[in-house]
């Protein structure tokens, strides 16, 4: 940024000086990329090839002088893909667990379908199982985040009752990110109040 | 890199062209009445430079537009006030486009206060056809910081993330909503952006391995570093205003708990010690206290500790469900959601006196964020299930509303001044 002189000055008097340096910086920055993130690779660091020094021009060039020094962000913005993959779930298993508005407890009714499901777990200590937690949409992303995992840990919990290992069950939560059904009748939320087992 | 740029050019482009919509309510603003005379030269730019500034301006619900009056002048030109006073404006913006030999754009400004008759000042910005935009919006800010007084934030940046059927894109934006582009696009849900100071990098949590885990992302590269990914859930970072760690949330006791880890990576110290949960954590604009949110009490509120941990305060008491911190950059507003009566709203508490009143009447709000000159609150809003990006002044009376053209949009994130 050059402080324009007063209207009567000759043009030429005001021509920016950082010419070379915003030319060299705008170059940099054009070379960044876009770049696929497979799943099977998480977790992803360094996935691009693109420089490391991105400058905005405007950033280094335009501030005031007191603003200037640090490292001035870019303009620029790569792009990261991320693909799916899918994991094949017994199919002779049930696998959610309702839970109550606001509630925490595992409900008696769900005894068998976690009894199944420690059998399943304990016949081979390879297997591993996600407990994923869910709320319904109700309320901040984060909070029912903390609820999802709390509704997690409660299964979790139970299966070590039964005898399931620790290193067997890893309780995380998708909150409301991921519903069952997309409602919003409270029977709707019912169905997205839940515990599901994935297994991987 | 073939596949790349496929993959590139497959983002759902609807979102590029959004645009923030003002919606003032109320009355008894005082407004400055202003004008910005077309930027001689203009023609060989692909945007208009006054357009953008006026809108820039008028976004605000503080400026008022003028018609200019017939004729073309630039930044060289000694305008005659007197005709100008008598149309009613009190500051005159004039400018001028240029081509320059490299191919870039010279684009220059002068500021004259028209009840004072004086020349403000002017400045030039050589820039690139891609950062025009950006010059126009610097010029806003100067002329902004020259009216009000305040430093203008129209040169940033915001953080998103759009639902579009079964994709999830976090964008980044400039601060009218144009110019979006995706950091990170995933079939699995993205939450939780959070700008590093300096506005190079956003930690966010992500669940693509299908589990929420921590990301750090330097969004002009595309690089990305695993932050945090522990056993259980990887949540809600915040980075300490000297960007050297960042508070997250963890599960690792089985509970949601607050901890402290370096940007670069190390073990994460636990700051909360209970069985409750704990977790929305952010820094104090000292970077001395960190706000949260917990149901230690037997409802969600939120406390403040110290940075280092330990004991906390609680600082919300209205009401039986506070979540969603987001403490002003100058350390005197907190912005948080509380229900009433069944409905979310964004509430702006005053931290000297504890007074808290709400600053809107809808009943879905989400994820404040406040303006880097602390004028401003952006934040989500949605309405049986479809959703939006709102912006709102401290006193609730200048909103403006940033839909998707397709799907849903939430988690904003306003970034800092450049550097």
């Amino acid at each position: 940024m050059n402080k324009l002189v007063s209207p009567t000055a000759p043009r030429h008097a005001v021509r920016p000086t950082a010419s070379v340096l915003l030319v060299s910086l705008l170059s940099a920055t054009l070379m960044a990329c876009a770049s696929k993130v497979s799943l099977d690779e998480v977790p992803v660091t360094d996935r691009s090839n693109a420089p490391t020094a991105p400058v905005s021009p405007l950033g280094q060039g335009a501030v005031n002088p007191q603003a200037q020094g640090g490292a001035a962000p870019s303009n620029e913005v790569s792009p990261v893909q991320v693909t799916q993959s899918g994991d094949v779930q017994p199919a002779q298993l049930e696998r959610v667990v309702y839970f109550d508005y606001d509630s925490f407890v595992v409900k008696p009714e769900f005894t068998a379908m976690l009894e199944a499901n420690a059998r399943y777990l304990k016949a081979d200590p390879q297997r591993r199982v996600a407990l994923e937690g869910h709320t319904d949409e109700r309320g901040g992303r984060e909070y029912n985040l903390a609820l999802g995992q709390k509704r997690a840990e409660a299964v979790r919990r139970a299966l070590s009752l039964l005898g399931v290992s620790e290193q067997q069950a890893e309780p995380v939560s998708f909150g409301e990110e991921k519903p069952a059904v997309n409602g919003f009748t409270e029977s709707d939320y019912a169905k997205n109040r839940r515990v599901e087992f994935t297994y991987r | 890199m073939a596949g790349s740029a496929l993959a590139l050019t497959a983002l759902p482009m609807g979102l590029t062209h959004a645009q923030f919509r003002v919606e003032v309510a109320g009355v008894g603003l005082t407004q400055f009445p202003f004008t910005a005379v077309a930027f001689l030269g203009n023609d060989v730019a692909a945007h208009d430079m006054a357009a953008i500034v006026r809108a820039d301006l008028e976004r605000t619900g503080q400026f008022r537009f003028v018609e200019p009056l017939a004729g073309s002048l630039d930044e060289n030109s000694r305008p005659d006030l007197t005709a100008w006073r008598g149309r009613g404006t009190d500051s005159l913006l004039l400018g001028s486009v240029t081509r320059l030999a490299d191919g870039r754009f010279d684009v220059r400004f002068r500021l004259w206060d028209v009840v004072g008759a004086r020349d403000l000042g002017g400045l030039s910005y050589p820039v690139s056809a891609a950062d025009l935009r950006l010059a126009a919006h610097r010029i806003a800010d100067q002329v902004y910081e020259k009216i009000t007084g305040e430093k203008g934030v129209f040169s940033t940046r915001i953080a998103y993330v759009s639902k579009v059927g079964p994709r999830y894109n976090l964008w980044v934006a400039d601060a009218d909503g144009e110019n979006a582009r995706a950091a990170l696009s995933s079939p699995e849900p993205i939450i939780s952006p959070s700008w590093a100071p300096g506005g190079s990098q956003l930690a966010y949590v992500s669940f693509e391995a299908r589990k929420p885990v921590i990301y750090a992302h330097d969004i002009s590269t595309g690089r990305r570093r695993l932050l945090a990914n522990y056993r259980g859930s990887n949540s809600a970072p915040a980075w300490s205003p000297d960007g050297k760690q960042l508070a997250v949330t963890l599960s690792l006791s089985g509970n949601a708990q607050i901890y402290a880890m370096g940007a670069e990576g190390g073990e994460p110290r636990r700051l909360t010690t209970t069985t409750s949960i704990d977790t929305e954590p952010v820094f104090s604009a000292d970077g001395r206290h960190i706000y949260f949110v917990s149901d230690r009490g037997g409802s969600p509120q939120i406390y403040r500790m110290s940075a280092q941990g330990g004991q906390a305060q609680r600082v919300s008491f209205q009401g039986n469900y506070n979540i969603s911190p987001a403490p002003s950059p100058d350390g005197r507003h907190l912005a948080f959601v509380s229900r009433v009566n069944g409905a979310f709203r964004l509430h702006l508490m005053d931290l000297a006196s504890g007074e808290v009143r709400p600053l809107t009447e809808t009943a879905g709000d989400e994820s404040p964020s406040f303006a880097p000159n602390s004028r401003m609150i952006i934040y989500a809003t949605r309405d049986k299930g479809q959703e939006a990006l709102m912006t709102t002044s401290l006193d609730g009376r200048i909103k403006t509303r940033l839909a998707g053209a397709q799907g849903d949009i939430r988690e904003p994130e306003w970034g800092p001044f450049a550097r």
